[in-house]
């Protein structure tokens, strides 16, 4: 036996010991990627005319976690060529911010979605959402008829607010007690089509020549 | 036998035999109906709870954490308790992680297709039942460090160091990954948002694979394969190194999952970096299983177990080289978001995670349940040939695919215009969607053979006529630390 072995033979026979030297060793590699991104956070603001979900995106933002639209379809443009192309710019950290959870997803059965928004009319999301083969013949989407007919409960919209508030996003009080206003008479369809149409689109950007 | 002897507690063993048993049919079995889904999308019948992207996560965590996590839960007493030479320690509490863990696999599969998810992969259930998840995790860490405690063998023989190893890491994934703020009792938003919270699940997701997946089933692997080898593991030395590699190297790599996206490029290029460091301990480890059946391969040939345990060892070291080889930046931007992930994943579970299972159970089954062997070794035979057959169909397919996507997403004709629109690949991989569910489906009934097998093979144990095993009593070493117990029930 090698010399060194009756300091490893103290690990070897000690659970006690055997538990913490593992639970150090395991920490190590997370600690050393998330801490300096957690500091880095604080430094990453809102991309220009990122703004916190309006009730009725946020409320379609919800539905599209819901229903897991996220296994089948990305929102992270990654930076090579054939994507840019394909998709538009691509992703960068201020754009997503406000997403709790992030939606970047890891398989594209179907397309990206980040900058979806504005690329078809809403008639279009619409039709497609309630029964995808009735525009794109070859897909193998699911359809989601049911949420034409699901209304937006706007009580729980506005508790998601307050907790989003809470949790550091830059929502106003005003913000929060116009939302019943603006969900009033709102489907889930209606809610997840703006989302949608939202994606990837900045007011601002767009103004500039 | 006299009421003095102490015995092995094979009853919770058994309850988890079983309950792997039944999930696996069901985790498998919603995973063929998924993927008969992506050929034929009128499946989804337009009923919410029936849809793909609602009934996913019950796949995945039907064959993660209920199938695979009461095997490695069972597997775990089991082996604690042999090579402790000690009964499982506080039994009210290794039954409630039973009844608990059985109680979590229900509510998530039942509340994710529902909607109450919190879209995280592989972490999709909601806070009420992710506080569950950490009471019973807690518990189960509970029971398997005092029954090291009181074991009366001073050598912690290795497999339990992987178990332990999965139960700590597993646990600090979970809470970490979990931390949210509840809405209410079904909804709840996470405290990192974007960039981080990004980085965090991809953390827990890619050790999740690491230590749910491979240090938990290495575990089963370190135990069993010796043990129906029926000759010691290749080298001892060799595991504990591989050991601390593998628990200290897999924890840096989980930026790989998040390559050329908006991640900090330092962060993507070391988790590309450690991944390949990640050959060392997977080929070592493989190795050490495989050289293990040196001198004794005639009984590959004559036990199906040994059989399952072998391919086991192979599709280990196959699908830990691809998965380094796909963390590398240039591969990855072919491979990623295709169906070569997919492919990837399966050949990682329907070879490595599942054929160490069933060859492990077809291991345990007959000595937990007071039988000579198991009931049938042509079900046995079977099982394996069937579960080889869809297993290859499934991934051979889905490389094609996944290969497939990947050069249609970036071809360019002349003018350096893209030359397909999206719809083109799903057209394209449309007959590969379809082998995949064939290979699925031989999997899925392979796994109903089994059922049916230890169906038969625990007659006894229904019947109640299973004897209790004793423990064996070593000789009290006069330097012995802990002192040794003495032998009582």
């Amino acid at each position: 036996m090698a010399k060194g072995y009756r300091y490893f033979e103290a690990i070897e026979k000690h659970a006690g010991k055997l538990g913490i030297f593992t639970a150090i060793m395991v920490s190590i590699g997370g600690l050393a990627e998330i801490t300096p991104l957690f500091v880095e956070a604080h430094a990453i603001t809102a991309a220009e005319g990122v703004k916190p979900y309006d009730p009725l995106r946020l409320a379609g933002k919800d539905i599209y976690v819901r229903e897991g639209c996220y296994l089948c379809h990305t929102q992270m443009i990654r930076s090579l060529r054939a994507e840019t192309q394909r998709y538009g710019d691509y992703s960068v950290s201020s754009e997503s911010v406000y997403d709790r959870p992030h939606q970047w997803g890891s398989k594209r059965t179907g397309p990206d979605l980040a900058r979806v928004g504005g690329k078809y009319s809403d008639d279009w999301q619409r039709l497609h959402l309630m029964d995808p083969r009735a525009v794109v013949g070859e897909s193998n989407m699911p359809g989601y008829p049911w949420l034409a007919d699901e209304p937006v409960d706007a009580a729980d919209i506005v508790a998601r607010m307050r907790t989003l508030k809470r949790l550091g996003d830059p929502y106003t009080d005003a913000d929060i007690a116009a939302a019943p206003e603006a969900l009033d008479g709102r489907t889930a369809m209606d809610a997840l089509v703006a989302y949608l149409q939202g994606l990837g689109v900045r007011p601002d950007a767009e103004a500039a020549p | 036998m006299s009421s003095e002897t102490e015995t092995y507690n094979d009853q919770v063993v058994r309850l988890f035999l079983l309950a792997a048993a039944i999930w696996g049919v069901i985790g498998m079995g919603v995973g063929v109906f998924i993927a008969a889904q992506l050929a034929w999308p009128a499946l989804n019948f337009d009923t919410p709870w029936l849809t793909f992207s609602r009934l996913r996560p019950d796949h995945t965590f039907g064959v993660i954490f209920a199938f695979g996590g009461s095997a490695l839960m069972g597997t775990c007493y089991y082996v604690a308790q042999r090579t402790g030479h000690t009964r499982l320690a506080l039994p009210r509490l290794a039954n409630f992680t039973f009844w608990g863990w059985q109680l979590v696999v229900i509510l998530a599969m039942v509340s994710m297709p529902l909607g109450y998810t919190q879209s995280k992969e592989y972490a999709e259930p909601e806070w009420l039942i992710d506080l569950l998840v950490a009471a019973v995790w807690v518990s189960f860490g509970v029971v398997f460090f005092a029954t090291l405690a009181k074991r009366r063998i001073k050598h912690i023989y290795v497999a339990n160091w992987y178990y332990g190893a999965f139960i700590i890491a597993v646990g600090l994934l979970h809470i970490v990954n979990n931390i949210v703020l509840p809405v209410s009792l079904t909804k709840s938003y996470p405290v990192y948002s974007g960039t981080v919270d990004a980085m965090v699940q991809w953390w827990y997701g890619h050790n999740a694979v690491a230590f749910f997946l491979t240090a938990g089933f290495l575990g089963m692997m370190y135990y069993f394969v010796p043990r129906q080898a029926q000759q010691p593991l290749w080298s001892y030395r060799f595991s504990i190194v591989n050991f601390w590699a593998l628990i200290s190297v897999y924890m840096w790599a989980g930026s790989h999952h998040l390559l050329f996206t908006a991640l900090p490029d330092w962060v993507q290029s070391v988790g590309m970096a450690f991944s390949v460091l990640l050959l060392m301990p997977s080929w070592g480890s493989a190795a050490n299983g495989l050289f293990t059946f040196n001198g004794a391969w005639q009984r590959v040939a004559s036990d199906p177990a040994a059989k399952f345990m072998v391919m086991a060892l192979v599709f280990y070291a196959a699908s830990t080289t691809e998965g380094s080889l796909m963390a590398v930046k240039t591969v990855n931007s072919l491979s990623h978001y295709t169906d070569w992930t997919v492919a990837h994943v399966h050949s990682g579970s329907i070879g490595w995670v599942a054929m160490i299972t069933i060859g492990s159970l077809y291991a345990m089954a007959p000595r937990a349940l007071g039988r000579p062997a198991m009931h049938s070794k042509r079900g046995m035979e079977l099982h394996f040939w069937m579960h080889t057959a869809g297993l290859v169909m499934y991934v051979a397919s889905m490389w094609t695919a996944g290969v497939t996507e990947g050069l249609m997403w970036r071809a360019t004709d002349a003018t350096g215009a893209l030359v397909y629109p999206f719809i083109d690949s799903l057209i394209a991989v449309r007959p590969f969607y379809l082998i995949r569910f064939l290979g699925g489906a031989l999997v899925l009934g392979g796994m109903v053979v089994m059922a049916w097998n230890l169906w038969h093979t625990a007659a006894d144990a229904r019947a109640r006529l299973v004897k209790p095993i004793p423990v064996p009593i070593p000789e009290p070493e006069p330097l012995q630390v802990p002192a040794p117990v003495p032998a009582r029930v």
